[in-house]
């Protein structure tokens, strides 16, 4: 039977909102950021963090036991004139500034990845092409680090690409100059055996506009972590998410966006739809307003939809506010199940069921996939779920 | 001619674990062209009769049988009953989120007709037809169903008997629910439809109120499952002064 937990709509005047005391978003991790993995225990799998997460799974990524193979994944970086792309080694002062590893495999990924992407885009450069990443998986063990840098006032689109089959752990990190306006696409679109497990930290420079867009298809394991902080006032962060959990996929994101500066904003919207045994969705959406950050105004949203027996959702929205003097802070969470009324509702006028099933999960997407603003990216999700739908529903 | 032929036909549901019978036996023949009134109490089983007809899976037939034309309807699953040319407006229309009126009604359309309609004739079609019902063209990128009110409601499901032309229409309890403004309007779709002749109508109504907008050729009462009296027009003037009572009491000594 689907396993359907029914979080409703909160606000700021709600009692579902944690006002910070001795528990903190920070403070539940069982240990203190580190770049270093011998910080962290092993988990045993009943800690906060690791809770949700097989980790029989992870294939040793959380144990030390992966050790990274010749034929990891193979990237390449396609960019626009005026983008500098470079491969450095450890030792680059621009890496890891954005933020530091949270939990035990970003923190294995830190510690273990031989060379690291940067991609710089100079100020006050508008790139009106997409910069793309491929990351295509070899079959074997990676870990990786890639760093995305606007300088002031540039504009960016980047699309980031998972395909194949690897077990990948990296850290990603968007660094964005004092007005600069970027948005990342990164799709996971991966065979059904790999697992990715990534930590992606954004640090939203002075009225600068961050916008994150996690499309997530494939993997038998896929954990994300998208973190933003700000470095200034008037940043927005976007945080936008939308994944198709399948029979068996484990598909897991969670989300912290630390308000740590005045007069900020963040959105955060994921959606999914999950069908099949064992399919296995989690959404941890955790927003945390520090004492001085006062103007803040944040929203965050998740969205499942479960279109088959069999199938499980874990949402959980955290708001901690240390703060009374912001614009406003919510967040509503809901999972519910295809409804079988509304089937009967559309075959009643003909239409058959499959394309009755199509009609309400496009529906469902279609609000979230109208935010990412890219017209070819747009396209293919939507061409994607459609693919998705075809091959579940035949 | 279309003919919708229901015979000696038994509807079970289950509720409460257990099974309990709701239809007892009903004969009903409706042809194209005819208007048959439905009438009687709650629970009389009137909208089991609605629902079974339109192939809902919370009923289960166990005996009779259901023809259009000569075929089977209670093979057919639901879509391809409709497409068959069966059309039931619902009581309480469903709620479709994320799904826009227009993409539905074309959807729809598209089904029913076997292919999809010329965009610049649909188009100015559907226009019309939103018009002559009284509704916003705004109506038609709102979600289907979402935030409708009661009124708006059943003129989105009069807009899709209009637009999908069945052969055998059934209306469960268009009437509930409407003020006298908004029971003229969707009363003035239903005759539009039915002046065609192209349509046969199976009105299920718990109030004598919209036979004075749409004139039945014949009336029918149910109680307890079952067809108990059959008439013509002056039937229902007969139910507007004495009420069910009669019948309720009658079909239990019966």
């Amino acid at each position: 039977m689907a396993e359907a937990q029914n979080i409703p709509v909160g606000s700021t005047t709600a009692g579902s909102i944690a006002v910070a005391a001795e528990s903190t978003v920070v403070s539940r991790m069982s240990a203190p950021p580190s770049f270093d993995v011998a910080d962290f225990p092993v988990p045993h799998g009943r800690e906060e963090e690791w809770r949700f997460t097989p980790l029989e799974r992870l294939r040793g990524l959380h144990d030390g036991t992966a050790v990274a193979t010749g034929e990891g994944v193979k990237v390449e970086v396609e960019a626009p004139e005026g983008v500098t792309v470079e491969t450095v080694g450890r030792d680059d002062a621009r890496l890891g500034r954005a933020g530091t590893p949270v939990d035990r495999i970003a923190a294995q990924a830190y510690s273990a990845f031989e060379k690291a992407g940067v991609v710089t885009v100079p100020k006050e450069t508008v790139l009106t092409e997409p910069i793309r990443i491929a990351v295509h998986g070899q079959g074997g063990i990676a870990y990786g680090h890639q760093v995305i840098e606007l300088g002031a006032f540039a504009e960016a689109v980047v699309v980031i690409d998972h395909t194949g089959d690897a077990v990948l752990a990296a850290n990603v990190d968007y660094i964005l100059g004092d007005g600069a306006k970027l948005t990342v696409v990164s799709v996971q679109d991966w065979d059904d055996k790999a697992v990715h497990v990534a930590q992606h930290n954004a640090l939203v420079g002075r009225d600068a506009s961050f916008k994150s867009v996690v499309v997530t298809f494939g993997g038998d394991l896929v954990r994300l972590h998208p973190r933003v902080t700000y470095a200034g006032t008037g940043g927005e962060a976007e945080l936008y998410g939308l994944y198709f959990t399948d029979a068996g996929q484990h598909q897991e994101h969670r989300l912290l966006v630390t308000h740590n500066t005045p007069h900020c904003k963040s959105n955060v919207a994921y959606k999914g739809a999950l069908q099949g045994d064992d399919a296995h969705a989690v959404w941890i959406g955790d927003v945390l307003i520090e004492a001085k950050a006062e103007g803040t105004d944040t929203y965050e949203m998740n969205r499942n939809l479960v279109l088959t027996d069999g199938a499980r959702v874990d949402s959980v929205p955290n708001l901690e506010i240390e703060t009374g003097e912001i614009v406003g802070a919510g967040h509503a969470s809901a999972t519910g199940r295809f409804d079988d009324e509304q089937l009967f509702y559309l075959m009643a006028r003909g239409i058959p069921e499959h394309e009755a099933r199509r009609l309400v999960v496009r529906g469902f997407f279609a609000e979230l996939v109208q935010q990412i603003g890219v017209p070819d990216i747009e396209e293919r999700l939507i061409a994607k779920i459609e693919e998705e739908l075809e091959a579940s529903v035949a | 001619m279309a003919t919708l032929e229901i015979r000696d036909l038994h509807v079970t549901v289950e509720a409460d674990n257990a099974t309990k019978e709701i239809l007892k036996g009903v004969d009903l023949t409706v042809k194209q062209g005819e208007t048959h009134a439905i009438m009687g109490p709650n629970g009389s089983g009137k909208s089991t009769l609605a629902y079974s007809l339109a192939g809902h899976p919370k009923y289960t037939i166990t005996e009779g049988t259901v023809t259009l034309d000569g075929e089977d309807v209670l093979e057919m699953s639901v879509d391809e009953r409709a497409r068959a040319g069966l059309f039931l407006a619902m009581q309480y229309p469903v709620e479709v989120p994320g799904v826009s009126v227009s993409n539905f009604l074309r959807t729809s359309a598209t089904a029913i007709r076997g292919e999809a309609p010329k965009l610049r004739t649909w188009v100015k079609e559907v226009k019309e037809a939103m018009e002559r019902l009284n509704m916003d063209p705004a109506f038609a990128e709102r979600n289907v169903n979402e935030g409708f009110s009661g009124g708006e409601k059943k003129r989105h499901e009069i807009l899709q008997l209009e637009l999908l032309k069945p052969k055998i229409a059934i209306l469960d309890e268009t009437d509930s629910g409407l003020d006298v403004d908004a029971l003229r309007v969707v009363s003035e779709g239903v005759n539009r439809v039915r002046e065609t002749g192209e349509v046969g109508t199976l009105l299920i109504t718990h109030y004598t109120r919209i036979l004075r907008y749409i004139k039945p050729d014949h009336v029918h009462v149910f109680s307890a499952g079952r067809i108990v009296e059959s008439g013509g027009a002056e039937l229902a003037d007969k139910l507007e002064e004495e009420g069910y009572e009669a019948y309720t009491k009658g079909g239990a000594s019966a």
